[in-house]
């Protein structure tokens, strides 16, 4: 920790990794040991004059007791943020979770990401069934208490929804922020059934190749998925994070393919149809397809790409010049886990590795960060991440190089936050 | 009441490598009813486009003409136009230099997904309210709407997975990346 009093110059000290002022992560670290917030160029020694502590009013009264839900405080009420939808379409829409407030990497379940194409089903799971039929052995159903039987495996994994981060393609939204711009991903713990145990129960036969799934809701929308995934790691989810699964993440059960589309992790899922061949949905073909310049479209794209995202300082927020800041952001890859995320300050040009502060699981967030002293100037904050396959994240040019402009699912793209001369943090395309 | 099941396979454990140890001292349940595919006759609106699992009945676009204005020009428009690109059904052209406009008729790529899709979704305020019969006779419109089909061509089970879709053969399947 710098030992300078109040006013002295500590910029000699400062540890740098890149240019514009991204500092060593040693910096957070003598920080996080010394007591000390976000700006450390504060002093430590000395006092502030003007600060007497005092017991505060809270600590004088007793306050309520227990309740039998809990709730937040009410000075910190995050929301999702609601995006299109039809008025004459009931139901279909999308939310956002708020990245620029969440931290760690595990999503709450109230304000993890919705895509609701008919909206939610209002479904007593008594009443539920799921069918599995088609080229099996022995057509099957099973209710729900049965389910709940059943040896199960909880794992953390993202889930990201392929429209997500779209708009920066056509270089719509340019005072987004973080939430409004990528966040439909999110990240659970989700419980439940391999899939691979239900299909064998009922006995594949020789020709099966594929699985339709299908949900309960008003839509009963469909997906066609694989074999090789359903027996790989898909999982009928039942729980998440710990609780019954949301009626808008698909209670009482939904399919949950790890790493793969959000769509294709159909909710409220009531039947799997084995089939040779794919069922071409409306939501894998007029739907969930990247039309290419050629106009030729890519169909059946499922793993999502490797991508990461600094939530923090981000769209619409404001940096004051001379402080230090904690950078961070979140990385995921549908190819497998994060090796390493590394930051920029000025655009691309020069980068330095960020502190990956979680775990590095597969198929799930990991949670990053650098400190970055903000000298002022004009800067462009980026995250690039690299996966365990060796991918590294692309360039916003170089997706657009790759896919065009008509295409809006599957944008990976590294995300440029703009900093001005009056600290101003905006969405920015370098 | 059940029967235990053996242990889980070993491909089945390599995909769950935390729950070996669980999985292995413990015996999977086996708790799924047996039905029959006969069974499923009012649940299973899924149709292919190989034809299988399309209904019984017929309808033309003659017939779909006031079902359409009825119940599904309100979002769709009655010649199909929509009143946003999520809601335009006619139209568009895949080679077109500006943006193309993706619709039933540009880009769709097989004529079931406009059975399966109306029979299971449409209208969107009051789905799977159509007969199968009113289900053919509207997915005959909308394909007529776009010129693929004669407005007094029979569509069922045997014709309409085969009526021709322009863009066909528009789409390159990755499905082999996992």
């Amino acid at each position: 920790m710098t030992k300078s009093s109040k006013g002295q110059n500590i910029e000699l000290d400062l540890d740098r990794v890149a240019a514009n002022g991204l500092l060593s992560r040693r910096h957070l670290l003598s920080a996080a040991l010394g007591g000390a917030g976000l700006a450390m160029a504060r002093p430590v020694i000395g006092q502030e004059p003007g600060i007497n502590l005092e017991i505060p009013a809270w600590s004088k009264t007793p306050g309520p007791g227990t309740s039998p839900y809990g709730n937040r405080s009410a000075h910190a009420q995050l929301e999702r943020q609601s995006g299109f939808g039809n008025p004459l379409y009931p139901g279909g829409g999308a939310s956002r979770s708020p990245l620029q407030h969440l931290q760690g990497t595990i999503t709450p379940n109230s304000l993890h990401f919705e895509r609701h194409h008919a909206g939610i089903p209002a479904i007593d799971p008594a009443g539920h069934k799921l069918v599995i039929h088609g080229l099996v052995h022995q057509p099957l159903v099973f209710d729900y208490e049965d389910l709940l039987k059943y040896q199960m495996v909880s794992k953390i994994y993202f889930l990201e929804c392929s429209g997500n981060s779209g708009a920066l393609l056509y270089g719509g939204n340019p005072d987004g922020t973080a939430q409004s711009l990528h966040g439909l991903v999110s990240c659970a713990e989700w419980t439940g059934i391999p899939l691979s145990a239900l299909l064998e129960e009922a006995g594949l036969l020789p020709e099966a190749r594929w699985i339709a799934a299908v949900g309960a809701d008003a839509a009963s929308m469909g997906r066609s998925i694989p074999l090789d995934k359903a027996m790989d790691d898909s999982l009928l989810a039942l729980f998440q994070n710990g609780e019954p699964v949301r009626p808008e993440q698909g209670y009482p059960m939904r399919l949950f393919n790890p790493g793969w589309e959000g769509n294709t992790s159909v909710k409220w899922l009531t039947q799997i149809k084995v089939t040779r061949n794919p069922l071409q949905f409306r939501d894998e073909t007029s739907k969930y397809t990247d039309t290419l310049p050629d106009r030729t479209s890519l169909q059946f794209t499922f793993p999502m790409d490797v991508k990461s995202l600094i939530t923090s300082p981000s769209g619409q927020m404001r940096v004051t010049q001379g402080d230090i800041y904690r950078v961070t952001g979140i990385a995921w890859s549908g190819a497998g886990s994060i090796r390493r995320v590394e930051v920029s300050a000025d655009g691309g040009q020069t980068w330095g590795d960020a502190l990956i502060e979680s775990q590095q699981l597969d198929k799930a967030l990991v949670r990053f960060s650098i400190p970055w002293k903000w000298n002022g100037a004009p800067a462009v904050l980026q995250s690039r991440a690299t996966d365990s396959a060796g991918n590294v994240q692309p360039t916003r040019d170089a997706v657009i190089a790759a896919k065009g402009t008509i295409n809006r699912y599957h944008n990976p793209c590294i995300q440029s936050w703009g900093v001005n001369t009056a600290g101003e943090v905006t969405n920015v395309y370098v | 009441m059940y029967t235990f099941r053996r242990m889980l396979k070993a491909s089945t454990l390599a995909a769950f490598s935390a729950a070996v140890l669980v999985s292995t001292a413990q015996e999977q349940v086996k708790l799924g009813q047996a039905i029959t595919e006969v069974s499923l006759a009012k649940f299973d609106l899924i149709a292919e486009p190989s034809g299988t699992g399309f209904p019984a009945g017929s309808g033309t676009a003659q017939q779909g003409r006031t079902i359409f204005e009825n119940r599904c020009a309100a979002c769709h428009g009655s010649k199909g136009e929509g009143n946003s690109d999520a809601t335009v059904l006619v139209g568009g052209n895949m080679q077109s230099a500006a943006t193309p406009l993706r619709t039933v008729g540009s880009y769709w790529p097989y004529a079931s997904t406009v059975f399966d899709f109306i029979r299971r979704a449409m209208p969107a305020n009051a789905p799977k309210s159509l007969t199968d019969e009113e289900t053919y006779q509207v997915a005959a419109y909308v394909l007529y709407l776009n010129g693929l089909v004669a407005e007094d061509e029979i569509m069922n089970a045997q014709t309409l997975p085969q009526v021709r879709m322009p863009n066909a053969e528009g789409f390159i399947d990755q499905s082999h990346i996992q």
